[in-house]
């Protein structure tokens, strides 16, 4: 075989916070990198361009952390938002590299900043990106392009040759591209409607995308198929609800919505069907998404009154608003006499209690099935207001299966030659369930690290644990 | 069921019905989605203040777009900018309403039109006082005088007696400061800017030096983003040398009338005398100054440029380029017959640079320096609760 066809040590597919980790790290290592984003250039990196933070240990206050945060701490509470359901050899060696991910981030020319307005509770744990996702992108990208890793656009890859275990060459656009190691961070399916159906049915049609429009799951699939072990319940997704107004995909962050526990929600029946007020807001929004999708037509109505409008941050769209409850139940297309029965039912059923949204507080309903626990007040005070919501889909969990060096491990439990995963294909590993904010980076951070350095030190042939295998790709 | 409410309409609104001007209403819907996402808060003062408010009248866009310095960074950070439906282009969009805010606040308000074709009418007053000054002293002199070699102090008045000199650009710089005062009272109470901010010494003290140091052209700390992504401090660097250039000539042109007044000499000065060090000096640096502010413009991203106001722009960066440009040539040729000429048409570049003060890009430096005080009062009042 001649020698210019594998003229790249490290292939990196995918373009986000994972990937470029990756492709820097490998880079930074001495290896040859080309790494393949399946978008242009203004879509590229995928969901990291929506994120904010990423949660990192560290061991004292700095200028953008208001205090420590102990491997110990992230660890409980990565145990407690997934139940248990982690790798926890795997989750513990995570928090530990994790510490000098915040180092290494702003060596890449990645800068921080305080938390963000409306997220103080956050100022502690997670390192806040100054300018958002999207610069941090950017930033990782300018830092790849100037070490010399080469960079190409609209390069979805549409086949990859796998014998073994070991990655042979990828199919871009036509033509094969040959690589010593293989460093997969493309992410997960969520905005693959066909595969979602698989588990939801038709429901699925009726989901919003929250993120980027490219995680269709194709090198998944292409992985899943040449015997690559899977991790994670494929039917789980993190989701939650959002404004319905929301454009399909891509809507972000700002599509949320921190109002269920200051009203009701109703179906298209106009009738309720959860308790709004079972325990404060950021432990519960994450299950919203699966309520509403277990609606008829998956659609659901925030309604308030004119004494919640300010008690929560703005949100991007308006609410839509009436002067009566009938007036709108009628801009809403809801039954206007359901509405009325269903408010004045739970009008009736609160009861006198201190109002306090920081706290459980004991303004609760009696008799009113399903109750609201917390928070309940009557909905009198005209105008009203409602906002309609949809289940929004952040990501998927099934992912494959790796060790605690990014290597990728095959149905039968051994380690592939050649190949590495990285962030969200890899993040049911880690997150069998459950979120907290920040995670997400921190995944694809610590394991594209990681993996573009084992790929790198594959692809040389002076990888410690290197196999047979590699070794002998390193000898084509 | 509304299904138009689903699906199809995406489209995003703004926080109150009624604005003056397109840019006015789109910049309204732009503050409504940055204020629901805020990712861009640590990069300048305009959207910590932003976060300080609920709703966006058009007083409070005037004030965000004058607090607006332009680096472009939030364009690029943004996953929102174009071609994303959400098209959240801030720098663009307060860059149009920030140049409107100059033609709404002018006074005489009979002169607003002068923006919508500044360059046009900035050229015209530069051809105007150019030619003003050489017929005046054609007029007035022969040609001997004109052409002639003069030299030793008072040269130059051999050709415009002091006392007109002083009265001509007494007036003419009087009726600018009347104006833009007037221009300033308007803007202050359209933003609704507290009575408290003007007085308040410690916030005009960190506005001065946020202004001096251009604290906000830094995209956050990196440098602003003007060409693409790739921060560069470059157009700061520009500014400074522009600013503190003008500042250095004025400075000369000051102690020159001190010189003249108190100590009883006339000009011209030696070379290495103070007044001639500071012009020299600070005309040097409005020549790099614009110059690389003028290069650095038509580098900039097409997509973040006010394309309306192109014009006034560049004619404001041009006038202060050939202010220093014949200012120089006069101290190289005030030993020449050249000297009488050139000193009309220097006089003349710096009559229409003085006039059309208050009707140009000029008082985008005036009305960033108010916001900049009422950013640090507000600011002042959130710390202290």
């Amino acid at each position: 075989m001649p020698s210019d066809e594998t003229s790249y040590d490290v292939l990196v597919i995918g373009g986000g916070n994972a990937a470029l980790c990756a492709a820097i790290s490998a880079r930074r290592e001495g290896a040859r990198v080309l790494v393949l984003e399946a978008s242009d250039a203004f879509w590229r990196g995928g969901n990291t361009r929506h994120t904010r933070n990423m949660r990192c240990a560290h061991d004292a206050a700095t200028e953008s952390l208001s205090g420590p945060y102990t491997e110990e701490e992230f660890f409980e509470d990565l145990m407690r938002v997934t139940k248990g359901r982690t790798d926890q050899d795997l989750a513990r060696h995570m928090i530990r590299e994790s510490k000098t991910m915040l180092t290494w981030i702003e060596e890449q020319g990645v800068r921080w900043q305080p938390s963000l307005g409306g997220t103080l509770s956050l100022g502690r744990t997670n390192s806040f990106f100054l300018g958002g996702g999207r610069a941090m992108l950017n930033a990782l990208y300018r830092t790849a392009e100037t070490l010399g890793v080469e960079i190409r656009y609209e390069a979805e890859v549409t086949a990859l040759e796998i014998a073994d275990g070991m990655f042979l060459s990828a199919t871009v656009n036509g033509e094969t591209l040959r690589a010593k190691a293989l460093v997969a961070a493309a992410g997960g399916f969520e905005s693959n409607i066909e595969w979602l159906k698989r588990y939801w049915g038709e429901a699925a049609e009726n989901f919003l995308i929250r993120g980027t429009r490219n995680n269709k799951g194709t090198i998944l699939r292409l992985l899943l198929d040449a015997g690559v072990q899977e991790v994670g319940d494929p039917t789980q997704c993190h989701a939650v609800a959002i404004d319905a107004r929301a454009p399909k995909y891509d809507g972000g962050i700002i599509t949320r919505l921190d109002c269920v526990v200051f009203g009701i929600v109703v179906n298209k029946h106009a009738q309720r069907f959860y308790d709004e007020g079972e325990d404060i807001w950021p432990k519960r929004y994450a299950i919203w998404g699966r309520l509403v999708a277990a609606q008829p037509d998956q659609i659901a109505y925030i309604i308030f009154d004119a004494s919640s409008l300010k008690l929560f941050m703005p949100s991007l769209f308006p609410p839509i608003s009436a002067s009566t409850i009938e007036g709108l139940a009628e801009k809403l297309g809801l039954e206007p006499a359901a509405l009325r029965e269903t408010v004045d039912g739970f009008n009736a059923a609160v009861q006198p209690g201190t109002f306090d949204d920081k706290v459980l507080d004991d303004c609760r309903t009696d008799g009113l099935d399903p109750p609201k626990t917390h928070w309940a007040r009557r909905i009198e005070e005209a105008p009203f207001y409602a906002y309609p919501v949809r289940p929004g889909i952040t990501f998927t969990y099934l992912g494959t299966r790796v060790n605690e060096e990014a290597q990728i491990l095959m149905a039968d439990g051994r380690p592939s030659a050649n190949m590495f995963a990285a962030g969200e294909i890899m993040a049911g590993n880690v997150l069998g369930e459950g979120y907290a904010a920040g995670i997400g980076m921190t995944i694809g951070g610590v394991f594209g690290r990681i993996a573009g350095r084992e790929a790198a030190r594959t692809a040389r042939g002076n990888r410690a644990q290197g196999t047979i295998a590699a070794k002998e790709a390193t000898d084509v | 069921m509304s299904e138009a409410l689903f699906a199809e309409r995406t489209a995003t609104a703004g926080s109150v019905p009624n604005h003056a001007t397109a840019s006015l209403a789109e910049a309204d819907r732009l503050m409504t989605v940055c204020n629901s996402c805020r990712y861009c808060e640590g990069l300048c003062a305009v959207f910590p203040a932003m976060e300080m408010r609920r709703a966006f009248p058009d007083g409070d866009l005037n004030y965000l777009a004058n607090l607006c310095h332009n680096c472009g960074a939030c364009y690029w950070d943004c996953q929102f900018s174009p071609p994303h439906e959400f098209d959240v282009n801030v720098p663009k969009v307060l860059a149009k309403v920030r140049n409107d805010s100059y033609a709404h606040y002018v006074w005489p308000g009979a002169l607003a039109g002068v923006f919508a074709r500044n360059g046009l009418f900035i050229a015209l007053a530069a051809a105007f006082g150019v030619a003003a000054f050489i017929i005046g002293f054609a007029a007035w002199h022969d040609a001997a005088t004109l052409f002639g070699t003069h030299t030793g102090p008072g040269a130059f008045y051999r050709l415009m007696p002091h006392n007109t000199m002083v009265a001509l650009f007494g007036a003419v710089s009087l009726y600018a400061v009347v104006a833009i005062a007037l221009g300033i009272r308007a803007f202050w109470r359209d933003i609704a800017a507290p009575r408290a901010a003007i007085t308040d010494w410690a916030s005009i003290w960190q506005a001065v030096k946020d202004a001096g140091s251009l604290r906000y052209l830094d995209g956050g700390g990196v440098g602003c983003m003007n060409d693409d992504e790739k921060p560069s401090d470059a157009r700061r660097l520009y500014h400074h040398l522009t600013f503190y250039g003008f500042m250095l000539c004025f400075a000369a042109t000051s102690t020159a009338t001190l010189y003249h007044y108190l100590l009883g000499l006339e000009a011209p000065y030696p070379w290495y005398d103070l007044p001639v060090v500071l012009g020299t000096v600070g005309g040097i640096g409005l020549l790099i100054g614009p110059a690389g502010l003028l290069a650095a413009k038509w580098r900039r991203e097409p997509d973040l440029i006010d394309e309306t106001r192109l014009g006034m722009d560049v004619a404001f960066i041009a006038m202060l380029f050939l202010t220093s440009l014949t200012g120089l040539l006069l101290l190289v040729l005030r030993a020449t017959p050249a000297m009488g000429v050139m000193l009309a048409v220097h006089l003349g570049v710096v009559f229409a640079l003085f006039l059309t003060m208050p009707y140009g890009k000029f008082v985008h430096g005036i009305y960033r320096a108010l916001a900049l005080v009422r950013y640090a009062h507000e600011r002042r009042l959130e710390s202290h609760g």
